[in-house]
Parts: structure tokens; C-alpha cells; sequence
């Protein structure tokens, strides 16, 4: 029918009165990343439970690598893999007795068990620590540990619900290291974050979810370029030349007091170039030039008319 | 990968999992098996004397601080359950296809065992002091028989707490009356000796059959009646709590 890792039309789910979705669509391509972005209470862990089997949905149909998720469950578990918000692994074994866990409830023979755990530890640098309780593993080694354990099954469609929600920032580059591994490797992978550069730096698509509504979807670029206000923004250090410059480029907008000057441009190197060639031909002296485009925080305020709520979560 | 997922498998693996928790954290264990040692000692050694129970009193509490040997290993269970539960790992099985009855039978096969060492060890040390018995092997295999539905019963029971409940913490509470319970039947003192009000809950709670039909075969006395109404008691105690597990189980996502 589709090749669509994921298909879900109309998806509605309430809690009491409480409408946590309203009418959610999504498309996501197999071996895509799509990132699911929104601001704490938007939706998006309730989607994730949806879409995994964990909580039935009141509305709507969701099929998952083809499988509707309540009438053929076990077949969506059987390909699917989550690493929820908070890792979900067992403190009072160690990382390798965790993997093992994994590997004999999806029976897997011992020889095969052994060769993927082997791998995963070296894969996750979590070797070294492989005999320890992961009740002593750092924040960021019990995620990987938990993605590591998400991964024994060798999953199609991996389900990553904030994967570095309060990880440290080097935590987070190994993690979005592996998220882009798993792309290679042609996993599907449905993220969630809040954070809006992690959506922009992983996913090929980008879901905008705000109060149980999608209010966009497309390309980071795409996004992007739904929100105006690329631009070029120069300083200079007098008034002369800030005017000089003021009268040659048309439609700029000064700012007399910050000695700036704001310039219109799509960012690209050819109107860069022409630009910086007029400002050589009437030798006006720039002190500093910086190049404006929108990030996905501009995006979110345009689309929902309000800020992200980031802080929050901090 | 096998398609069949097999319950029996999975809860092996589950009760491999909670042993492991068990001695990693002998805590729980330690204070299963020596709690009801040192009350026994108290009993036996400061209190027992003064009791007047018309017997060696060693041989009069031994029945009850069996069932005390199971009782105090429940808070574990109740604690280990509810983590399970809140610490977002019963996700994990969930999304997994691991039969859904292994997680919980995992947990009551772990309790057992531990009762079980509680028990041999309070039977050992009564014996140490002058715990004499002319039961029959019978007799003792229909004492072990109670004694085994009597820690089934409770660890079903403690299950369904621990599962019900909404931090660790509080789940260890729950298991509380569970634990004062043993002291209003006849497990120290017999019923009759005391007040008004008391002595009536103390002969209609389950814990007295149960005590008192141990009590009737360890003696070499079985007491057909006791034994039924333990034997009652401790299904009707181990469905409810499996139906509440259960239920509660699949509601928490």
C-alpha cells in the first residue's frame, strides 16, 4: 500500500477533558529522521505512547511499518524500538547483564547474543564499564546504555522520546552522533526534543505540535523560510559611514544609536558578494558584517504566536 | 528471533532478574531473615516467661514468627515492584512483547524464595533453642504446604501494593499492616488472653487459622478445621491480589 514507516491520520487522545491531541497527521518516510518539536506539554510523549502500543488512542488511525498499533500490536512490537524520556534501565544490574536482559527476552541464541552485546558496548564506548551496576553510570552512559539496549533487537523503527533531555552538551553530540549512525545504517527514527536546534540538526522533517495541534510540518529549511527576516546586519564605527552606506543599499535600516545596519538578503554568496563589492566600490569601512538567517526559535514564535517555553524544561 | 513469545521463558527470566536485585541489595533479605531472629530471642529469652502459655513458649511462637519470617521480607518486594513500575523499565517490557503476567510472576517467584530462606532460618534457630517437635513428616510436609500458600498469598498480595502504589517509598509503607498484623492473632499470645474487641479480631483475621493450623501440625495435633480456613484464606487472599495486580497493571501505562 505505502512505504510509510509511519501513517497517522486524525490521531486524538483526551484524558478526562483534558484533549491532549486534536486531529494529528503525520507521514514518516521509511528510513527517514522526523523530528517531532514542540514545547513541554504539547503532545509529544503522549504521541510517542500512541504510536508504540503503550496507551490506545480515542480517534484516528495510526499504522506503524504497516500495522495498525491496536489491532496488530505485537506485530508493531516486534519491529519497533523506544528510549523513552527517562532511561529505562535496571540499576541494580550492570550494563552488560542489562543487554543480556534484552537479548534473552527477545530469545536470542547465545552465540548471536553475545556477538551484538560485544558490539554494542564497543559501539557505545560503554565497554570499559560493562561489569559495573548502571546505577553508577553518569547521565549520559545510562542513555546510551538505554539506547544500546533499545538496539539488541535490531529494531526498523526506533522511537527516541527527548534523547538528550538533560544530557550535557558533549553528551548530546555523542548522541546525535548515533542518531545519524542509525540514519546510515537505514533505521527509521521518530524523535521528540524541544530542543529546536537538535530538530534542525537531525531531521529530515520537522513536525510543529503546539497544544495537540501540528501547526507546520516540512524541511528545516522549509520552516525557515516561512518566517521572514533573512538578513545581512553590518556595523560600522561612525556615523558617516553608517549614512554612506545607508544611502547605497537600497531598503536598509539603520539603527543611528547600535551604529547598524540592517540589509535585506536572502544570505546566499552571490547577493553577499554583490553586496560587499558595492560597499568597496564607494570604500566605506565595515567593521563588523554578520549574516542573519531565522532558527527554528523564530519559526516557533511565527507559527504559534508565541515563544517556545523552553525554559521549563531546564 | 522467535515469534512465540513463551511466559514461561520470560518469567524464568524475570525471576533471574529479581533474585539477582535480591542479592544485590541483601538489605531486604538480611531483614527478612534476622527481624524475626531477634524477636524470637527477645521473646523466648525476656518476654516468653511471663506469657504463661502452658507450654514450652519456644514451641508456642515458633508457628508465629514463620509467618513473621515471610512477612518482613514483603516491604522488598512491595519497593522492587513499584520501581519497576515508576522507573520507567515496565515501558521497556511493555513495547517488547514480553508476556505480560512474567513481570509480576517474576517478582512472586523471587518473594517466595526469600520467605523460603527467612523460614529455614527461623526453624533452624528455633531448633537451636530447644524448639522440639513430634510431628510426623506428614505433619511437616503439611506444615511447609501452609506455610508456602501463607508467603504465596502474601507475595500476590504485596504485588498488587507495590503496584498500586505511587512512589517507592510509599510502597514500602503499604506493606505495614501486613506486618502488625501477626501481633493481633494468636501468634505471640493466644487470643483469649486478650481484651474485649481485640480477642474477636484477633480469631477472624487470617493470620490466626493460618498460625494456628502450623501450630496444630508442628504440635502433631492437625486441626482439619484450621487448615481449611487457612488454606481459604490464603486463595481467597492470592486471587484477590493477582486480580488487582493484574488490573492495576495493565491500566499504569
Amino acid at each position: 500500500m505505502t512505504s510509510s514507516a509511519i501513517a497517522v491520520s486524525g490521531l486524538r487522545k483526551a484524558y478526562g477533558d483534558k484533549t491532549v491531541l486534536d486531529g494529528v497527521d503525520l507521514e514518516v518516510e521509511q528510513g527517514s529522521v522526523f523530528g517531532l518539536l514542540g514545547p513541554n506539554g504539547a503532545g509529544k510523549t503522549t504521541t510517542v505512547n500512541v504510536l508504540t502500543t503503550l496507551i490506545k488512542a480515542d480517534g484516528g488511525t495510526v499504522r506503524v511499518a504497516g500495522h495498525d498499533v491496536g489491532a496488530e500490536a505485537r506485530a508493531v512490537r516486534a519491529v519497533i524500538g523506544v528510549t523513552g524520556q527517562f532511561a529505562a534501565v535496571d540499576e541494580l544490574l550492570t550494563g552488560q547483564e542489562n543487554l543480556q536482559l534484552m537479548a534473552d527476552l527477545h530469545h536470542l541464541r547465545a552465540a548471536e547474543s553475545k556477538q551484538v552485546i560485544g558490539s554494542l558496548l564497543d559501539r557505545f564506548d560503554l565497554a570499559g564499564s560493562a561489569g559495573k551496576l548502571a546505577g553508577t553510570y553518569s547521565g549520559g552512559m545510562r542513555r546510551k546504555l538505554d539506547l544500546a539496549m533499545t538496539l539488541v533487537t535490531r529494531p526498523q523503527i526506533i522511537f527516541l522520546d527527548e534523547p538528550t533531555a538533560g544530557l550535557d552538551p558533549r553528551s548530546r553530540r555523542t548522541m546525535w552522533d548515533i542518531v545519524r549512525d542509525l540514519m546510515a545504517e537505514g533505521v527509521t527514527v521518530f524523535l521528540t526534543t524541544q530542543y529546536l536546534e537538535e530538530a534542525d540538526q537531525l531531521a529530515g522533517r520537522i513536525a510543529v505540535l503546539d497544544q495537540g495541534h501540528l501547526v507546520a510540518e516540512g524541511t528545516p529549511g522549509e520552516l525557515k523560510r516561512q518566517v521572514p527576516g533573512s538578513h545581512v546586519q553590518l556595523r560600522f564605527t561612525d556615523v558617516v559611514a553608517l549614512d554612506a552606506a545607508a544611502r547605497v543599499l537600497n531598503g536598509s535600516t539603520a539603527d543611528d544609536a547600535a551604529l547598524t545596519l540592517r540589509v535585506p538578503s536572502d544570505g546566499g554568496v552571490k547577493s553577499l558578494r554583490a553586496l560587499l563589492g558595492q560597499l568597496d566600490e564607494h570604500s566605506i569601512d565595515v567593521e563588523e558584517f554578520s549574516v542573519h538567517t531565522p532558527d527554528l526559535d523564530d519559526v516557533f514564535l511565527a507559527l504559534t504566536g508565541h515563544a517556545s517555553t523552553k525554559e521549563t524544561a531546564q | 528471533m522467535s515469534t512465540i513469545s513463551a511466559p514461561l521463558a520470560d518469567s524464568r527470566i524475570m525471576l533471574r532478574r529479581n533474585l539477582k536485585h535480591i542479592l544485590r541489595n541483601p538489605v531486604t533479605l538480611f531483614n527478612a531473615a534476622l527481624m524475626p531472629v531477634v524477636l524470637m530471642l527477645l521473646l523466648v529469652y525476656v518476654f516468653g516467661n511471663a506469657f504463661n502459655v502452658g507450654e514450652h513458649y519456644v514451641e508456642y511462637a515458633t508457628p508465629g514468627l514463620i509467618l513473621l519470617a515471610i512477612t518482613y521480607g514483603l516491604s522488598g518486594t512491595a519497593v522492587s515492584v513499584n520501581s519497576d513500575m515508576t522507573k520507567g523499565i515496565i515501558n521497556r517490557f511493555k513495547v517488547m512483547n514480553v508476556s505480560r503476567g512474567a513481570v509480576l510472576t517474576g517478582h512472586v517467584g523471587a518473594t517466595m524464595l526469600s520467605s523460603s530462606v527467612a523460614i529455614a532460618v527461623i526453624i533452624g534457630m528455633a531448633f537451636a533453642l530447644g524448639f522440639r517437635s513430634p510431628a510426623t513428616p506428614l505433619d511437616w510436609l503439611g506444615a511447609i504446604g501452609i506455610a508456602a500458600a501463607a508467603a504465596f498469598a502474601a507475595a500476590w498480595l504485596t504485588v498488587a501494593l507495590g503496584m498500586a502504589a505511587k512512589t517507592p517509598e510509599s510502597a514500602g509503607l503499604t506493606v505495614v499492616p501486613l506486618l502488625l498484623l501477626p501481633f493481633v492473632s494468636s501468634a505471640i499470645v493466644p487470643a483469649d488472653k486478650m481484651g474485649q474487641g481485640v480477642r474477636q479480631f484477633a480469631e477472624y483475621q487470617p493470620f490466626t487459622p493460618i498460625i494456628e493450623s502450623l501450630r496444630g501440625l508442628l504440635a502433631g495435633t492437625p486441626s482439619a478445621g484450621y487448615a481449611a480456613a487457612a488454606l481459604s484464606w490464603c486463595a481467597a487472599i492470592t486471587l484477590a491480589g493477582y486480580l488487582w495486580s493484574r488490573a492495576t497493571f495493565s491500566k499504569r501505562a
